[in-house]
């Protein structure tokens, strides 16, 4: 095969260099072929190493494929061909050129075999990404593109240290199994932590991605934090300490999701939730566990991305995303709100969509191995989920009250985009098998026993119950115009008034001591001056003509002098 | 007048009878579950799973309990809207008598914050733009 050394990010970076240069109908058929072809070629990739280079005194393997890496470098393809088409009726060359790099980046990071290609691609996906929040072009957009791009750009700092002392540790920069022994592997950690949106550093993701250009966000979403938990699958599985941040993750944001109005904001505090599975999974380490983690990524991508494209659709077309303005638009947009649904009851892994198939495995591997209390925290999460991002998106967009727009479906690009996701969740619903079959462990596992499938309804509707009951009651927390407080609230107003009140002090202060050192030598000089101003002082203003009569005495004196020597 | 009938039309929710044949369709649901809890036997893995309808129980109380604890958490953690937006003004006019006494500094800081207050009007204005055809 020609290609076969060529690794999946160079066919991107090379379309996002042809997206640079063209324009209308034909930058939109090259980036649509650029997924396909990068598909096409992939598919026929073996396991093993592919390209491989020295560098210094260490190996670098730019590309390496096996299993794991696959199944992200599969769904990464998915994912970009279904986002670019939903963008196709974009005219906007920064946000085209952004969108092929950034897959690239990402496809990069999931192919590297050493931290330091890593490392690159890191950051990479942070430099490209942050165009897709700017894009927007507005102030606030590009406050929240400068927050992300500065915590990104720190976890990739954090990375590179790490793999510096890994590097110093073992002799070896390669990118397998790190686990958490001495100072490089807890580096590693925080960085990929960060990036995977751990608790306390989740703030970025919530921050910037509601902040970005309707279809960039879409394309936010599918990558940056599947390449973490993929990292975090390579380096870190089996890893106890994941097991309880995984489950922290998934309870959380459900709070948060609950009494967020903006409705993009929503999903991401969901996406959260739902990269807390992968995490757990990824901690409980065993085989059934690990391919549940990697078969959830594989689907919330899809699921995920079919979410932010609806409400995309909602926000490219009314202009408006908080669900206190929205309701009613199932009236004009039927289309939107079917996809939409269909998104909702895959997240909320109802039995024949995509979620259910993989959040099953996570839950099952968790009472396998005894994890008793953390399958209750994800039972909780799972019903959770249901509440705020199964009912709550299409109910606030879509039904609720009346809000009076009566905004039209999108453009079929659009449509199509969300389509093809929605069938692939009910797709892989229906027939986890094919899904199984990419994953890296045989287990010969079943989602579909009467157990789980009674279990999973039953949690489902007794949760859909609740959000009647509390509606019919009018418990349930009512849209409301408002910003709520996070971990974002330390950095972007507790410290800087922190930092404003110690510059005031800092000048206060500063004012003083220069008040006090200028009266201080103001009075040094009056006293000199006091000294020296007598009649012929040093600093007197006159001086007596005798001093004169002296210094003429003097200088004929020397006159004379000279004279005598010559 | 094709607006106008259009503006009347009535759409499927938009007649109660409807929304209460989804709810009882949803009751109906429910109430068959609960009676397969009894009728389908199956493979526990752990002693809970053997409490008679513990999943429909822990779903419903589990969302109650989510809802009214996240409601409690907006009496401390909502602020308006424009919260993070107005940061510089609230601190503009303490911060400008501290440093009277350094020309420059002043003037940096006034072009600050001429150039928020102008953020906030094309914030304002811009809020509600999605996308931009910045292309020719």
């Amino acid at each position: 095969m020609w290609m076969l050394e060529l690794p999946p990010f160079t066919l991107f970076f090379i379309g996002g260099l042809i997206a640079a240069m063209t324009r209308g109908k034909l930058r939109g058929a090259i980036m649509v072929a650029i997924p396909v072809i990068s598909a096409i070629h992939l598919w026929t990739v073996p396991e093993g190493i592919h390209l491989q280079l020295a560098f210094l005194d260490y190996e670098l393997v730019p590309y390496r494929a096996d299993k794991l890496s696959l199944m992200f470098g599969y769904v990464f393809h998915i994912a970009a061909f279904i986002s670019i088409i939903y963008s196709l009726h974009v005219k906007d060359t920064v946000q085209q050129v952004a969108t092929m790099l950034y897959a690239g980046s990402a496809l990069g990071a999931v192919f590297a075999g050493d931290l330091l290609t890593l490392f690159i691609f890191w950051e990479l996906l942070a430099f490209t990404s942050v165009f897709l929040i700017w894009a927007r072009r507005t102030t606030r957009a590009y406050h929240a593109g400068m927050r992300y791009l500065i915590i990104q750009v720190l976890s990739g700092v954090i990375l590179l240290v790490g793999a510096l002392f890994y590097a110093a540790e073992t002799g070896s920069l390669a990118f397998s199994h790190i686990g958490l022994e001495g100072v490089a592997g807890w580096l590693i950690f925080i960085a990929f932590g960060i990036k995977c949106a751990f608790p306390f550093a989740h703030n970025w993701l919530t921050d910037a991605y509601p902040e970005a250009t309707p279809t960039g966000t879409v394309i936010l979403s599918a990558f940056t934090t599947k390449v973490a938990v993929y990292a975090l699958a390579r380096a870190y599985p089996g890893t106890e300490l994941l097991i309880y941040i995984g489950a922290a993750m998934t309870c959380f944001p459900i709070f948060f999701a609950v009494i967020e109005n903006d409705l993009r904001r929503v999903l991401a505090y969901s996406l959260i939730n739902q990269v807390g599975f992968m995490v757990v999974g990824i901690g409980i380490g065993t085989a059934l566990a690990i391919n549940g983690a990697v078969a959830h990524a594989f689907n919330d991508v899809i699921f995920k991305g079919l979410l932010f494209m609806s409400m995309g659709a909602v926000l490219h077309m009314t202009g408006r995303i908080n669900g206190s303005d929205l309701g009613g638009l199932y009236k004009t947009m039927p289309k939107t709100t079917i996809l939409c649904i269909i998104g909702a009851a895959s997240i909320s892994a109802f039995p024949l969509f995509s979620g259910f198939v993989s959040k099953s495995m996570v839950m099952s591997a968790a009472l396998e191995t005894g994890h008793d209390w953390v399958w209750l925290m994800l039972l909780f999460a799972s019903a959770g989920v249901f509440h705020h991002a199964g009912i709550k998106i299409p109910y606030f967009a879509f039904f609720a009250h009346d809000s009076g727009l009566r905004a039209s479906d999108p453009p079929s690009n659009m449509l199509f985009a969300m389509f093809i996701a929605a069938s692939l969740c009910i797709a892989i619903g229906i027939y986890p098998a094919a899904l199984y079959s990419l994953l890296p462990y045989d287990t010969g596992y079943n989602p579909y026993d009467a157990t789980h499938v009674l279990a999973q309804t039953q949690l489902l509707f007794f949760s859909a119950l609740a959000f009647v009951w509390l509606n019919l009651r009018g418990m349930y927390p009512p849209e409301l115009r408002s910003t709520n407080l996070d971990v974002d609230w330390i950095y972007r107003r507790a410290i800087p008034t922190a930092l404003h009140k110690l510059t005031a002090v800092v000048w206060k202060a500063d004012g003083r001591l220069r008040q006090t050192i200028k009266g201080k030598l103001s009075q040094c000089q009056s006293i000199i001056a006091n000294k020296h101003k007598g009649l012929g002082g040093l600093l007197s203003g006159s001086y007596p003509s005798g001093n004169m009569v002296l210094w003429v005495a003097v200088i004929l004196a020397s006159y004379l002098f000279i004279g005598f020597l010559g | 007048m094709d607006s106008n009938q259009k503006q009347n039309k009535q759409y499927l929710f938009d007649n109660p009878k409807n929304v209460n044949r989804i709810l009882y369709l949803l009751y109906a649901c429910c109430t068959l579950l609960v009676v397969l809890d009894f009728v389908i036997h199956r493979h526990v893995y752990h002693s809970w799973e053997n409490l008679p309808l513990f999943y429909p129980i822990y779903g419903f109380v589990g969302c109650v309990i989510l809802v009214l604890i996240a409601r409690w958490m907006r009496t401390f953690l909502m602020r308006p809207e424009d919260y993070y937006d107005n940061f510089y003004d609230d601190h503009h006019d303490s911060s400008v008598d501290h440093h009277c006494d350094n020309n420059s500094e002043n003037i940096l800081e006034n072009a600050a914050n001429e150039h928020t207050h102008k953020g906030a009007s094309e914030q304002a204005k811009n809020n509600k733009i999605g996308d931009h055809n910045v292309d020719a």
